[in-house]
């Protein structure tokens, strides 16, 4: 669906409605390890948190709504049970309500972006919001997929790697300020759209104490991929998760000559 | 780094400077905007910048920041949720529901999740849980391994003496458990919610809060986040709160920060002696199928510590599904080589053919460290102050010979927990009769019998060093029971004990296989620590300059040797001059360098809550 809002609406309403995606990741710093039986990495009792870029995304939401072009802001995860913990998280920092959409464990492990794109797009449908904001890849998968595959299934605009995100000149649409390999683009993107977050878009503030005892109260809904009606069949299968190979010493040439008859020796060169 | 790089002419200063006498106080750190320089400041360049030992009353850069704290009630606030703060919460929950009391119970603690930061063999005596919960079992507690074998052995560079263990004997293990002490106190920490109590990963206690007229105490704050490395406040600038409460109870472990100023306000050492210490080192390993024995338990001493320094190792095998074991060794810190490094003897000791037999095959899959308090009741201190107590591990209660206190810290939590919870239906300001109900107990018992054991390593001043030790418990211990009248002192604090540089033979250890052993930082990254890079260091100093005065040209700065995580390194400088750099990014929170600094120099604070390790079930 496609709903169209002029400067008048952005002035006169109460804002845009955000909508933001979290993940709840392996955390950044733990030392990850592959199972023995090479299937996967190993997930139990290891620390989790926020996915990095999520945790920007919903800075940027939060902040949006501080600025006052946001009046509702709203977080969505899709894991298992201990998503919520990701959640409240989300809601300490300024978060609204949160939605938690949960995946039995036995389907955990074989999600893909392309099921959780298709879940999003479904609470799309029914919550409305103006704007998503997702992160722009997880840091476990590392797939920067869902959100052009959820901006694709919506048909809306999408503004991916976003380091900036204001009104753009007339109030009508978004100015988005992307990081691309040639340097930054800047793009104006009419809403509702899909934005996702790059590392400079903002630092997020901390999940504080006091903020997460008020958090306890705000409302966390729960779905199942059934009510949203999405099937989640994986369409890709791991055939194997393995260390990366051991880095070999190298060797220290002395001369260019040295270095030339070495790469021969290789039969790098002719 | 840009910090290390000092242009030529400022280090001519620097050289010039340090011929001339040199105002140095402990607290004489200009704090007066950037550019303005003091004669007396010490021409190091800032090390401590953390706001507990720089003013930010003081500091400009503060002059329009709110720094007012919200502030909550609650009846009890709990310092640490591990084995003893977790039990001191449980037990006071269940009081409340059995005399029918309410009570707002609040637990802070500063890993991401429960059991995060817990660190230990463990070869668990159930008696501390079976009289928390009697339906441990019922309950899910994760004491999967009841010890099925028990070894001591005596190593030597080449061989490994089995040593008779005889029932009775501290380091005899029949009906304890093996347990990955993490999960248990993850555990604990459900029942604890369970209960009602509030627990709060990711929060650390940062101050003591006290009474107007200062005399009691009134509660605790936590940390403030978001202040910059220089210590300015960033954007994300957030005070901590405010926690009010009746009664506090630390229960930080082996040498807590808050337990370590609480001691030195109400002088709780006063007529007893002070705490002894040693460093634990774990490793997890998956081992090889055929080299499992699940259940089996084994001690030991030797190779390759040299007879003067204390130590011993363990080996458990867990049975929890995979062949896992836990590898540990402990280093007494009252060591004296300032170039013994606790961590290469660990290494070392791991290629002994015997302690090789096991771990071939095998592969190392966690590693931690943790200080462990040695002192028993000698160095007990008084347990509780105005407005609380100490409890477990930060007060020392450790069995030293038996290598156990959880099941000690369990059962101070509770009668800690009895007491507070007398004391709040009274109005007393001090739970004064926790002390003597910890006296009345087995843990006191349990403590006095062995009193003498760890200190008779010292018998005949150290000349027999282990041998002195193993032969006063077999010859004296095994037929008193601790009954006998004498009581030996410790002889003096760790850090008094390290002798200059000058008077010590430099070791020299082998290179790690990465097979067997290991180096330091790939180490130290399967702890998976983490601290946020742009904070202050949370290793402060009293005096930036002692570390290159004192810490390296005397002792030739031994924290390079007992951190194990890598946290301090003299760089060199442009003028070819040694610059302490504290990696705090690394720190997996042992306490070790606030313990065997020689200078004392090291005060460990914490840092921001939800930082440092992320032990798995260890």
């Amino acid at each position: 669906y496609i709903h169209i809002i002029n400067k008048a609406d952005m002035a006169a309403s109460k804002g845009l409605k955000i909508l933001v995606g979290c993940k709840r990741v392996i955390d950044y710093a733990v030392k990850v390890r592959v199972k023995p039986d090479r299937s996967g990495v190993v997930t139990e009792g290891v620390k989790h948190s926020m996915n990095p870029f999520d945790e920007i995304a919903v800075e940027e939401a939060v902040r949006m709504k501080e600025k006052k072009l946001a009046g509702e802001a709203v977080a969505i995860s899709v894991g298992p049970p201990q998503s919520q913990e990701t959640l409240r998280t989300a809601l300490a920092m300024g978060i609204d309500r949160a939605i938690h959409v949960e995946i039995p464990l036995a389907q955990l492990e074989k999600l893909q972006p392309i099921h959780v794109s298709k879940l999003l797009a479904k609470v799309c449908e029914s919550e409305k919001p103006d704007l998503v904001i997702l992160g722009k890849q997880a840091i476990d998968d590392d797939c920067n997929q869902t959100g052009q595959m959820l901006a694709a299934l919506l048909d809306w605009p999408q503004a991916t790697f976003a380091s900036k995100i204001e009104p753009s000149q007339d109030s009508k649409q978004l100015r988005v300020t992307r990081e691309v390999d040639g340097g930054l683009e800047t793009i104006d993107v009419s809403v509702p759209a899909v934005v996702t977050s790059d590392l400079r878009l903002n630092e997020p503030r901390y999940a504080t104490l006091p903020n997460i005892m008020k958090a306890k109260k705000k409302p966390l809904a729960k779905m199942s991929p059934d009510q949203l009606g999405v099937d989640l069949q994986p369409r890709q299968e791991v055939i194997s998760v393995e260390d990366p190979p051991v880095r070999k010493a190298g060797a220290k040439v002395e001369s260019v000559e040295d270095l030339v008859g070495k790469l021969r020796e290789k039969g790098l060169v002719k | 780094s840009k910090q290390t790089m000092l242009s030529s002419s400022r280090a001519a200063l620097v050289a010039a400077a340090a011929k001339l006498p040199r105002l140095v106080t402990r607290y004489g750190y200009c704090t007066t905007a950037a550019g303005e320089r003091q004669q007396q400041k010490p021409l190091s360049p800032k090390i401590t910048t953390h706001p507990t030992r720089n003013d930010r009353a003081k500091d400009p850069r503060w002059k329009d920041i709110d720094m007012t704290r919200a502030a909550d009630e609650a009846d009890v606030v709990i310092v640490g949720g591990g084995p003893a703060g977790l039990s001191a919460a449980c037990r006071l929950a269940q009081l409340n529901a059995e005399k029918g009391t309410e009570m707002r119970i609040v637990v802070l603690e500063k890993a991401s999740s429960v059991g995060a930061h817990i660190m230990s063999g463990a070869c668990l005596d159930p008696k501390g849980l079976v009289e928390l919960f009697p339906d441990w079992q019922e309950r899910g507690a994760p004491l999967h391994t009841p010890v099925t074998g028990d070894k001591f052995y005596m190593l030597t560079e080449k061989r490994a003496i089995p040593l008779p263990l005889l029932p009775g004997m501290p380091m005899h293990n029949h009906g304890n458990y093996i347990v990955r002490l993490g999960n248990v106190v993850a555990w604990l920490g459900e029942q604890a919610e369970s209960l009602g109590v509030e627990v709060y990963p990711g929060v650390a206690a940062a101050e003591v809060l006290y009474t107007e007229d200062g005399s009691a105490v009134k509660g605790v704050a936590t940390n403030d986040v978001g202040i910059a490395k220089d210590g300015s406040p960033k954007d994300s600038f957030e005070r901590g709160m405010e926690f009010h409460c009746k009664q506090l109870i630390i229960a930080e472990g082996t040498h807590g920060h808050l337990a370590k100023h609480l001691i030195n306000r109400y002088d709780l050492r006063a007529g007893r002696e002070p705490q002894t210490y040693g460093i634990g080192f774990k490793e997890l390993w998956e081992l090889s199928e055929d080299r499992w024995r699940p259940g089996y338990v084994e001690h030991g001493v030797g190779w390759p510590l040299d007879s003067g320094t204390y130590g011993g190792y363990f080996i458990y095998h867990l049975n929890e599904g995979s062949p896992l074991a836990a590898v540990g060794f402990v280093v007494g810190l009252d060591y004296s080589n300032p170039y013994l490094s606790p961590f290469h003897e660990f290494q070392q000791f791991k290629h002994h053919p015997h302690v090789a037999a096991a771990l071939t095959g095998g592969k190392r899959i966690g590693y931690g460290a943790r200080a462990l308090n040695e002192g028993g009741v000698q160095s007990l201190p008084k347990l509780t102050f105005p407005g609380g107590c100490l409890v477990g591990c930060t007060a020392g209660m450790i069995n030293v010979p038996k290598v156990k206190g959880t099941h000690n810290a369990m059962k101070s939590g509770s009668l800690a927990a009895e007491a507070v919870h007398e004391a709040i239906g009274s109005g007393e300001i001090e739970p004064a009769t926790y002390e003597e109900a910890l006296r009345n107990s087995w843990v006191y018992k349990e403590l006095h019998s062995v009193r003498n054991i760890r200190p008779s390593f010292h018998l005949l001043n150290g000349r027999l060093g282990m041998f002195g030790g193993m032969a006063y418990t077999g010859a004296v211990w095994y037929f008193t029971r601790g009954r006998e009248p004498w009581t030996f002192s410790h002889g003096g604090t760790d850090h008094e004990k390290l002798l200059p540089a000058k008077d010590c033979k430099p070791k020299d250890y082998p290179k790690p296989d990465n097979v067997l052993s290991f180096d330091l930082l790939s180490s130290v990254a399967l702890t998976s620590t983490n601290h946020d890079h742009d904070q202050p260091p949370h290793l402060t100093l009293y005096d930036d300059s002692v570390p290159g005065q004192v810490n390296l040209s005397v002792y030739d700065g031994p924290e390079q040797r007992f951190c194990p995580a890598g946290v301090y390194e003299y760089v060199e400088l442009d003028d070819g001059s040694k610059r302490l750099q504290i990696n705090a990014q690394n720190c997996i929170h042992c306490k070790t360098c606030d313990i065997k600094d020689p200078t004392q120099n090291i005060n460990w604070v914490t840092p921001q809550g939800g930082e440092g390790p992320a032990y798995n079930g260890m």
